[in-house]
């Protein structure tokens, strides 16, 4: 299997998950044997780890409550950062961790119906981890890009029908 | 007495462009989807416009230097090499838009008389320009594959002494584009025939089966060619109407003589975008150039099995013959219109070789050129 077009077809579903293998054969020229063989791989060898809906919940009605937390860590001997980060992410709550620079050590992002429920989860069961030494909470206000997705649309095709 | 004659005699031989008779039958049509548009579907790159913006804010709006701003005829120089040359700065001039750059080259060319040669199928300024600067305009039919060679040239310089040719590739409406051996041929005929090329690369980065080289750049030939490129196509820019002119010392003269005193300058907040955009819009054309080629690819698999089409090298444009429909051009493309609400340009719109050929621009969503597609399809099969 030719990597370009391994990488071709992923690059199509991570901007289009819905895409049929027929619909990438049609754009590609890469055949939809081959197509399906290519996503049948990646997803067996755990490069697409799942197929994600962007949605914008505000225009539904369903409100979420995110926050995101500045955490900082004591390392020891026998607690790193991975140990550490994993104990943090396998929480549901939990919708991202990464580690960072700067003056604090991961960033979380914690998604929860209301504020007190997100509030009680960082107070709980984040700020009482024994390696937490301090956490800095940022609720969201408003989130105007997702995932490179932009959430506002102030643009449209102004373009005349027929240019020479 | 004979009644005064207000406008210019020439006028009376230019017709009006086939297109425009084509775009008074949508005017006011919202259900259209329209492949008729020679101009891209993405909005200018938004680190274009942000430097634009902060440019107006900084109160950046007077006029610059009547050949550009030197910082951008600098990025220009540069760039260029990509193609296979790299011009002085001194030998460039902004302009507004390649149309701009194509009227002010031929004017600084053309004595009355003098003959043009223009391949067809052709975009459609080029006669209308040169017959306006006292031109004769001698059109070289490229049938059937729409590939200017060496003998189209010879052939048509038998009996006549044509002092330009106009080379425009990848084309507009064909999408025929010249590899380096093809543009040697082209080369050597212009060579021995002695004639300058004015070469419309616009389209130069819309170039899908190999890289694009400009003509400029081979042996001999930097002396005898006036590029033409901007930034309309590559970047998303057409209504910002910023090009510009690569020529020899004597011809970049005359041609900035022209553009001062007719543009003075090409406009400045443009200018400052086609900076921004040589700087850092590398990412965001290719981002646009891959989504036309995955485009080119869909429209050529899913028309072929129902329509003659030969696959485009360049620009957005795929040019299928629609003679085996029994339609003329202006027939098929009237009816695809009123019966399946698909535009798209007849081919005759670029001069009598293109007539059994319809212009389809790929330069809308995937979404909607699937749907064309599929009327297009339908169409066909219910002639």
């Amino acid at each position: 299997m030719q990597n370009d077009k391994y990488v071709e077809v992923l690059k199509i579903l991570e901007d289009n998950a819905k895409y049929t293998p027929k619909e990438i054969s049609e754009i590609t020229g890469i055949s939809e044997v081959e197509i399906e063989e290519i996503i049948k791989k990646s997803e067996e060898d755990k490069v697409v780890l799942k197929y994600k809906t962007i949605i914008d919940w505000e225009k539904v009605g369903e409100e979420f409550v995110i926050a995101v937390i500045d955490v900082r860590v004591n390392l020891t001997r026998e607690k790193n950062y991975d140990d550490i980060a994993k104990r943090i992410a396998k929480f549901p709550e939990v919708h991202a961790v990464r580690l960072i620079s700067g003056e604090y050590d991961f960033q979380v992002v914690v998604k929860g119906k209301s504020l007190k429920e997100v509030s009680f989860f960082i107070s709980e069961k984040i700020s009482t981890l024994p390696e937490v030494r301090d956490t800095n909470t940022h609720f969201v206000l408003k989130t105007y890009k997702e995932e490179g997705v932009l959430l506002f649309t102030d643009e449209e095709d102004r373009r005349l029908a027929i240019v020479p | 007495m004979n009644e005064k004659i207000r406008i210019n005699r020439k006028l009376l031989e230019i017709k009006p462009s086939g297109i425009r008779k084509f775009f008074d039958l949508i005017i006011g049509r919202e259900d259209i989807i329209s492949l008729g548009v020679g101009e891209p579907d993405f909005p200018t790159p938004w680190r274009i416009r942000e430097e634009m913006i902060y440019s107006l804010e900084k109160g950046i709006t007077s006029y610059t230097s009547n050949n550009g701003l030197e910082e951008l005829r600098e990025e220009i120089s540069r760039y260029y090499s990509k193609f296979g040359f790299t011009p002085d700065p001194s030998n460039i001039v902004v302009t507004s838009g390649v149309s701009e750059g194509f009227d002010i080259s031929l004017r600084a060319l053309i004595n009355p008389e003098d003959v043009v040669l223009v391949p067809e199928p052709t975009y459609v300024s080029y006669s209308p320009l040169s017959v306006l600067c006292g031109a004769r305009v001698i059109t070289i039919s490229t049938s059937p594959d729409f590939r200017l060679t060496y003998e189209h040239i010879i052939e048509n310089s038998r009996l006549i002494e044509p002092k330009v040719l106009i080379l425009n590739y990848p084309a507009n409406p064909t999408g025929v584009s010249y590899d380096r051996k093809e543009l040697e041929e082209i080369a050597d005929a212009v060579i021995e025939k002695d004639m300058i090329v004015i070469s419309d690369e616009i389209y130069s980065e819309l170039s899908y089966n190999f890289s694009h080289k400009s003509i400029a750049g081979l042996n001999g030939m930097e002396d005898r060619t006036v590029v033409l490129n901007g930034f309309s196509k590559s970047f998303a820019m057409t209504g910002l109407r910023v090009g510009y002119v690569i020529a020899p010392d004597d011809i970049v003269d005359a041609i900035l003589k022209i553009h001062q005193y007719s543009m003075l300058c090409a406009p400045v907040t443009s200018q400052i975008g086609a900076i921004e955009a040589l700087r850092n819009g590398e990412d965001e054309l290719e981002e646009m150039k891959t989504e036309y080629l995955r485009r080119r690819n869909f429209f050529v698999r899913k028309i072929k099995d129902y329509l003659e089409i030969k696959e485009p090298e360049g620009a957005f444009y795929a040019f299928p013959s629609i003679k085996e429909t029994g339609l003329s051009s202006e027939e098929f493309a009237e009816k695809l219109l009123l019966e399946k609400n698909v535009a798209v340009v007849p081919g005759n719109a670029f001069g009598e070789s293109g007539e059994g050929f319809i212009r389809c621009a790929y330069a809308v969503s995937m979404d909607k050129l699937r749907l064309a597609v599929d009327n297009i399809i339908e169409f066909v099969n219910s002639l």
